[in-house]
């Protein structure tokens, strides 16, 4: 069966489908983290030198990797919806950065209560939290601009600005980083030398792909309500609420 | 019609700006003595162990640097802006980004120029050798241009917006961090006895790759934020 | 010659108005109308290549007018809600900058000469702070006598305007149609032009 996927370009059809598609993300989202959570806790063996502390890396090494990723993807889009001018690629970049910015924020999080038990102290300025940390701030200052203006199509092509701005600086923010740690000798996070035991990397990929798919079932369902907001004087979306009541 | 020339083009936007700040000088001095107060405030706060501020000190006059130039953003765009001349600058028959360039020019000279100038007598009050100091002078001259034009990018997306002042902070202060570290850098590799040569041409890297793109990317940025 | 064709634009996501044609060769005058929010002004920045339309082209001699991009800003003058002159500078500084930025030089005589004809003898060197509303807007005013663009797109152009400064505001708004020139506008006020036919467009 061929689907004419431009059709679905056009934000008034997608807002049917993303709605269909919810579902097919959240529950696999749902049953995956509990497994990830499963193996982490209970199968995964206890780290040698680390001892229990060590699993807060099966929510915090998923997060900081997909809240790199987010930013990417969001720019990509932003990019996008700024050459073509496809207005629903601008909406799935506004959609995407509160998501990229709680991963990042819950990666610094899980860093801190780790460091504690590691280190002794709540934060260490290490290369990749103090990575991490500009890449919150980046993700703050993308919703704050694209929050501060009120004519949506200038916040689409502001932000989008920004984003690319922005990603073409954080491998550059991310080497200087690394480059000033070395000269101050900071610490390095690694696991204890040994390998990961086979459970340790089940448990990891489970936490990705469940948190992989969180982020698409939320974002889809932001993107809906970004939708219904910016189209609310259009036919259809009178319609939608017609037929609600 | 006969068309303006690029480097025409420069020189009169240069040239304009000047003679503007010229008509209001305390503008100029205020963002200097701002850079004066911020960097003797510190060993108030921390105390004056020659030693400790010897130590602290490339990175204060950086930081400080940093702030000020922040503060002198919301002049680069935002008059032009509200009296209508920035709209009738889209419309020179002439390449925008030039015309960036210029206005850019303008601005580091008139606020990250004097920082430079001022910085060795500043850190003197940190009791700084005569070897760093020369090397903070140089690192400023490379990194100073790059924050204007970085700059330049954030004053042009926030153009016109509620809190733009603080916004435009939040918006270049994170990219800035690359220029911080490798401006401290440089005067730290001198102060422990390393050549700062490699800190030094990393900073000329940003300040060419930035004289590159940031004016067309802040030409699109007010093209955006003047729709 | 100045076409527009199937033109829609939006504020925002309002859209304004579409399926918005006109073609406007040389000496012809026209009028935008329209109540307020109906989109003038939007229109009149559309025209200037400051807003994207949301539809539709805009095309000078033939070819769209993002193609031209800096090369049409040469055929154009635009004089907006604001007088776009700085308060720090004098009527004359004002008038040589922005002669300057157009690509072409001015002498002193001439620029002065220009401001006597807007009606600023005497006040040609004091900075336009001083000046008042009326006075400012005959500086800015001075802008279109000094540019040899032949299309004059022109935001309210008798705000603030005195009874003679609206006279010479006509005056110089047929000599510049006899020129072959364009004129594009708006105002609230009637401005009647001798020897000249007034095209109107509405928008509702």
């Amino acid at each position: 069966m061929a689907i004419n996927w431009f059709k679905y370009a056009a934000p008034s059809s997608f807002y049917g489908l993303a709605g269909k598609l919810v579902p097919w993300f959240a529950w696999p989202a749902a049953i995956l983290f509990c497994v990830g959570i499963y193996i982490g806790f209970f199968v995964a063996p206890t780290d040698a030198v680390q001892s229990e502390a060590y699993r807060i890396i099966f929510i915090h090494v998923p997060a900081s990797i997909l809240s790199m990723f987010i930013y990417l993807i969001m720019a990509g889009y932003a990019a996008l919806g700024l050459i073509f001018n496809t207005r629903l690629s601008s909406m799935m970049a506004t959609s995407l950065a509160p998501t990229g910015a709680l991963f990042a924020f819950i990666s610094l999080w899980t860093g801190a209560l780790w460091g504690k038990p590691m280190w002794g102290a709540w934060w260490v300025w290490d290369a990749r939290l103090t990575s991490e940390l500009i890449l919150l701030f980046l993700y703050l200052g993308f919703i704050s601009l694209q929050a501060s203006i009120e004519d949506p199509r200038r916040a689409d092509r502001a932000g989008a600005l920004l984003a690319i701005v922005g990603s073409v600086n954080v491998p550059i923010i991310y080497f200087s980083v690394k480059w000033w740690n070395t000269l101050h000798q900071g610490s390095t996070v690694k696991l204890s030398g040994t390998s990961m035991h086979i459970s340790m990397q089940q448990a990891m990929f489970t936490m990705f792909a469940a948190l992989w798919l969180y982020a698409i079932a939320i974002s889809l369902l932001r993107v809906r309500s970004i939708i219904l907001e910016r189209e609310r004087n259009s036919q259809w979306v009178t319609e939608i609420v017609e037929m609600k009541q | 019609m006969n068309k303006l020339s690029l480097m025409g083009l420069f020189g009169l936007v240069i040239r304009r700006d000047l003679m503007l700040a010229m008509r209001r000088r305390a503008d100029v001095l205020t963002t200097l003595i701002f850079f004066v107060i911020v960097v003797s405030l510190f060993p108030l706060a921390v105390g004056s162990e020659m030693d400790m501020l010897r130590k602290m000190a490339p990175g204060v006059v950086w930081v400080a640097a940093l702030l000020a130039s922040m503060l002198s953003l919301g002049r680069m765009f935002s008059a032009d802006y509200l009296d209508g001349t920035l709209e009738q600058m889209l419309l020179v028959p002439q390449s925008l980004s030039i015309l960036v360039l210029g206005k850019i020019a303008a601005h580091w000279m008139l606020s990250g120029l004097p920082l430079v100038l001022v910085a060795p007598v500043l850190g003197l009050q940190f009791d700084m050798s005569g070897q760093a100091l020369l090397i903070l002078v140089l690192s400023l001259l490379l990194g100073t241009p790059v924050l204007s034009m970085i700059g330049a990018f954030g004053a042009a997306l926030t153009l016109g917006l509620r809190g733009g002042g603080v916004l435009v902070s939040l918006l270049v202060l994170p990219l800035c961090i690359p220029v911080l570290i490798f401006g401290t850098g440089a005067v730290i590799a001198v102060t422990s006895g390393v050549s700062p040569a490699s800190n030094l041409s990393l900073l000329g890297a940003f300040l060419l790759m930035s004289l590159l793109f940031a004016p067309w990317v802040s030409a699109q940025a007010l093209r955006i934020s003047m729709e | 010659m100045l076409e527009v064709k199937e033109l829609a634009c939006a504020r925002g996501e309002q859209k304004l108005f579409s399926d918005l044609n006109f073609r406007l060769a040389g000496g012809e005058l026209l009028q935008v109308q329209g109540e307020n929010g109906r989109g003038k002004t939007t229109l009149l920045r559309t025209l200037c290549g400051f807003i994207q339309p949301l539809e539709g082209e805009i095309q000078w001699q033939g070819k769209s007018i993002n193609e031209l991009d800096e090369d049409y800003f040469a055929n154009i003058v635009y004089l907006g809600h604001l007088n776009a002159i700085k308060d720090d500078l004098s009527a004359l500084e004002n008038l040589r900058v922005s002669s300057a930025l157009s690509g072409s030089t001015i002498s002193d005589s001439a620029a002065i000469a220009v401001l006597r004809r807007m009606g600023l003898r005497g006040r040609e060197t004091f900075p336009v702070k001083l000046l008042s509303q009326g006075l400012r807007r005959r500086a800015a005013l001075a802008r279109l006598l000094i540019n040899k663009a032949p299309l004059w797109i022109l935001d309210e152009p008798l705000t603030a305007l005195d009874v003679s400064a609206v006279g010479l505001m006509q005056e110089m708004i047929g000599e510049h149609l006899r020129n072959n020139g364009i004129v594009i506008f708006t105002t609230h006020q009637p401005l009647e032009v001798s020897g000249a036919v007034l095209r109107r467009l509405t928008l509702s």
